[in-house]
């Protein structure tokens, strides 16, 4: 080995200790957020969900514009036209341009799930929050009748409100329609938010930040709301499409939006008819829609909850 | 005393996604047949690694073996297959891991549990499996076995649990015991029961033990021979008499002085060592202890030392030991 | 144990009560009157419907009643049809609901847990990749497009199976494949994910050290293990099934329970639309009840903790 180096006596020289770093961290260190970020920009699948949900978005605000059609103007003498070079989506059994009513009925698809899961995200907080500052006793009883609230359930009460506050042939209101919806679909988020609450509440680095003298705010700040707010963001997201997918199931059982406003799902309720007689783009292309906007969503939430696991962190 | 297990110039390395991380660089080490053998070292300088690349149970990817040999009486494990492994595993070599409390199967009973490698190893019937699974708790010392071989593991605390696991181990009498440590998560009391009944087994059965351990006093009274083991590679290696009372490497003597004892005045301060162990995926091109050393030269910082052996048995890895370290010493003071 | 069994038990009948009071009153909060719609109708015919559904009665009294009735096992009359009860209509409707519910049900069971198991065994490899794009399209697309997609595609190609219809095994497959793709799909992605957690705990490094062979290791330890989070969850996939079942009763035509529900909510059929909500709710509650039990007899750890208590 000697023979390898060539070795002097200098070499051998003490080297002090502050010319060494021993916590030095080689590894490049990353923010939280954008570490999060990394990871989900990683899942391809992920960002295709969420270009798809971007685009939706965009589409739903400027689609019903392009074409110069509107949702409700009827042409009869242009019924059931299949996608043409004018009607890019055809038209419909009352000749309306279904290029413009699929965008129209986006809009309100999206607006009903974005809508829906602030409700829920509103009600959660604030329900599950108290729950989990609240004693022992009251938070007993406030998990308990959440519990019963959730054990309904789900689509079964959306029916029957849009049945009670819909009268016969009217549609059901936007209003009534998330009002159905954000019944019972609270209670997931607040229980999530009560655990998170509770865990911090009793978590070791909270109690450590404490003993080294963090005031409260400050641990509220900066350990319970990063903390609990991954599992929040990835609640949202699947929340959106869930509320959709009820819209659209409601719409379909004929208690959607009053004609002629529209969803995606109201559109396939009306499509429907036209599968018997040919005319299945009626139904095919607002269908693809709402599997559209379902997968996004569903994949962007898979994949924030990845990239929020710490345990997946590498 | 025949040499049963023979590590040689082992690498073993994980990919990440930052890029491959270097858990166990370049080691050699060997294991005599009714020998105890304790590796010691701070989290993640690679003794679990090792451990787990001997049974071959690294999760593969990640990790990869780049380089050596894994010598088990005679014959090289790295070159089996997963097939000829499964006859090695739990028959001639046996695991015991840190945690108890998860090392068990939750929804399977005790007995089962303990006997089901020998049920497939030596197709025993359901009433003789029972038996020796009663046979074992009773060998662990483990109270009402023909009761307890019905439980569940959620049912035994965590001492009983560990008692559990080694009765799993021994159960197929094999030759050799990997203990990755094996009183971590116990209670201090409790961890002085089990190494009892470790060594008691030992005399039993006549069989070899590897105890990865970071607990210096654990090692002191269990094990015959010593490797210190830092950031992927060995420091120093020797008899325990020999490590304990003459240690050479400075991380040795740091670590030993970080145990405290009970002779210690009250005002005496805990000795710990500065600083954190390199990241081992960019490993220092010198010696790996440099930054956190109190006797670090100059040379220390881009050339790893080689081995220096002070007796046959007793090697350690230090420019320290060489000649002109002394001279320089000598011509400062 | 036993006090567990009760409390869940008393907590069921609750939400069960919840449930029935809620429907009651918001069945009879609907503005107008039932029968005033029915064009004009003599007052004296219109006093006698009044009588005949105890609607001239006090509401409370009404409900006091409705409730009696139900212990009864009574659901009442239907407010349109003429010659059957709620009750006729559910022994009509609901074998045929539950057999394709069941179907559906096994076909999920049978898939959904073996592409989960898959997809974790051969993580980021082919098997996961097809196993997880079958349950991402069970998820996103919903039952009636499923439905209406195998109408148009299956069943107007393939001759044997029919469009619609109910009375034979036959007409049950496609029903039952878009009625189950949705529980498939959310079985799956669960399965997976409990998998690949259950594959990195320590027993299972356990079970490798002992030298048992890789299947058994996955057989005996890692799917026994992986399959318990699924079966907390089967109850709210059978109340998935079942909403399903409505959507997928109207498609395929199936005189099931579901499409009676339908056809009420669109009759305005007050006294039937109650009587089925109801009906739905005591299956479910009593299905969740039986899920629960089921668990505390399959999870060792949860049997003792609910004995501690």
């Amino acid at each position: 080995m000697d023979n390898q180096i060539n070795l002097s006596k200098d070499m051998f020289r003490p080297v002090p200790h502050e010319d060494r770093n021993p916590e030095k961290i080689r590894r490049p260190s990353i923010k939280y957020w954008s570490d999060v970020w990394r990871r989900l920009r990683q899942n391809k699948l992920s960002m295709v969900g969420l270009t798809i949900i971007l685009l939706m978005i965009l589409m739903s605000i400027i689609g019903p514009l392009i074409n110069g059609y509107s949702y409700f103007e009827q042409d009869y003498s242009k019924i059931n036209l299949h996608p043409n070079a004018i009607h890019w989506f055809g038209t419909d059994e009352l000749g309306r341009d279904q290029f413009t009513r699929i965008w129209f009925g986006a809009r309100y698809s999206l607006i009903i799930g974005i809508l829906a899961a602030t409700i829920d995200f509103i009600i959660g907080i604030l329900y599950g929050g108290l729950s989990g500052i609240a004693t022992r006793k009251v938070d007993n009883i406030m998990m308990r009748i959440a519990e019963v609230i959730y054990s309904i359930p789900y689509l079964l009460i959306v029916i029957l409100l849009s049945v009670v506050f819909s009268s016969e042939g009217s549609g059901t209101s936007l209003f009534v329609l998330i009002l159905a919806m954000t019944l019972t679909d609270w209670v997931p988020m607040a229980i999530l938010v009560r655990g998170q609450v509770l865990q911090l509440k009793e978590s070791e680095y909270s109690l450590a930040a404490e003993s080294l003298g963090a005031t409260k705010p400050w641990i509220l700040r900066k350990h319970i709301i990063p903390n609990t707010l991954g599992p929040i963001l990835v609640n949202i997201t699947l929340t959106i499409p869930r509320a959709i997918f009820a819209e659209a199931t409601l719409s379909f059982l004929g208690l959607g939006l009053q004609a002629p406003k529209s969803s995606l799902g109201s559109l396939a309720n009306d499509g429907l008819a036209g599968l018997a007689v040919g005319n299945g783009y009626q139904i095919i292309i607002p269908a693809i829609f709402i599997s559209l906007i379902m997968f996004g969503f569903n994949v962007l939430g898979d994949g924030l909850r990845d990239a929020l696991d710490p345990r997946l962190r590498k | 005393m025949k040499t049963l297990l023979e590590v040689k110039n082992l690498s073993v390395s994980f990919k990440t996604f930052f890029g491959e991380v270097e858990a166990v660089r370049n080691i050699s080490f060997d294991v005599g047949s009714s020998e105890t053998v304790a590796i010691v070292g701070e989290s993640g300088c690679g003794k679990s690694v090792t451990a787990n690349s001997i049974m071959q149970l690294l999760p593969m990817p990640p990790a990869f073996f780049k380089n050596g040999q894994i010598i088990f009486n005679g014959k090289n494990l790295l070159d089996k297959s997963d097939k000829e492994m499964e006859v090695v595993r739990g028959n001639e070599i046996s695991m015991i891991f840190q945690d108890p409390m998860t090392s068990l199967n939750p929804t399977m009973k005790i007995g089962k549990q303990i006997v089901e490698g020998l049920i497939r190893h030596q197709r025993l019937s359901k009433s003789e499996a029972k038996k020796k699974a009663v046979e074992m708790l009773n060998l662990v010392a483990v109270p009402e076995p023909e009761k307890r071989v019905n439980q569940y593991p959620h049912e035994f605390s965590g001492g009983m649990r560990q008692r559990v696991m080694i009765a799993l181990a021994m159960v197929s009498t094999p030759r050799l015991l990997i203990a990755d440590e094996p009183t971590t998560a116990l209670d201090v009391t409790v961890q002085a029961q089990i190494l009892e009944l470790m060594k008691e087994i030992q005399n039993k059965l006549e069989m070899a033990i590897i105890l990865i351990t970071h607990d210096l006093g654990v090692v002191a009274d269990m094990s015959d021979k010593v490797i210190v083991m830092y950031a992927g590679q060995i420091l120093e290696e020797g008899l325990t008499d020999e490590i304990f009372k003459a240690p050479c490497h400075p991380y040795t003597i740091k670590l030993l002085a970080s145990v405290p004892s009970l002779n210690m005045s009250r005002n005496e301060p805990l000795h710990s060592i500065d600083g954190t162990p390199p990241d081992l995926y960019i490993p220092p091109k010198g010696c790996s202890f440099y930054d956190r050393c109190e006797n670090a030269m100059k040379i220390c910082k881009d050339y790893m030392p080689e081995f220096h052996s002070r007796s046959a048995t007793h090697r350690s890895r230090c420019w320290l030991n060489h000649p002109m370290a002394k001279d320089s010493e000598r011509g400062e003071s | 144990m036993k006090k567990y069994l009760f409390k869940r038990i008393i907590m069921s009948a609750i939400t069960l009560w919840a449930i029935i009071t809620i429907t009651f009153f918001l069945m009879h909060s609907i503005p107008g009157n039932p029968f005033r719609k029915e064009g004009k109708m003599p007052q004296v015919v219109y006093e006698n419907l009044q009588k005949k559904y105890g609607l001239d009665k006090p509401l409370p009294e009404q409900y006091i009643i409705y409730l009696k009735n139900l212990l009864k096992g009574d659901f009442g009359d239907s407010m349109k049809s003429k010659v059957e009860t709620v009750n006729d209509m559910i022994r009509r409707g609901f074998p045929v609901s539950a057999y394709l519910g069941l179907e559906a049900l096994f076909i999920a069971l049978i898939f959904g847990p073996a592409l989960g198991a898959l997809a974790a065994l051969y993580q980021n490899k082919f098997p996961d990749y097809i196993s997880m794009i079958i349950a991402i399209i069970g998820i996103s697309v919903p039952s009636f497009i499923m439905g209406t997609i195998l109408i148009q595609f299956v069943a107007k190609n393939v001759s044997w199976i029919p469009i619609g219809g109910w009375g034979e095994f036959k007409h049950t497959f496609l029903p039952a494949v878009a009625l189950s793709l949705m529980p498939l799909a959310y079985m799956a992605r669960l399965m997976r994910s409990s998998m690949l957690e259950i594959l990195g705990q320590d027993y299972i490094k356990t079970a490798k050290s002992k030298g048992l062979s890789k299947s058994i290791v996955i057989l005996k330890h890692a799917i026994r293990n992986a399959v318990l989070p699924i079966i907390s969850v089967l109850g709210t996939l059978i109340s998935n099934l079942l909403v399903g079942s409505f959507v997928i009763e109207k498609i395929f035509g199936i005189p099931g329970l579901g499409k009676f529900f339908v056809q009420s909510i669109n009759n305005r059929d007050y006294t039937l639309i109650m009587g089925t909500t109801i009906f739905y709710a005591i299956i479910l509650i009593v299905l969740l009840l039986l899920v629960d039990i089921a668990y505390i007899f399959i999870d060792p750890r949860i049997r003792l903790t609910k004995e501690g208590r």
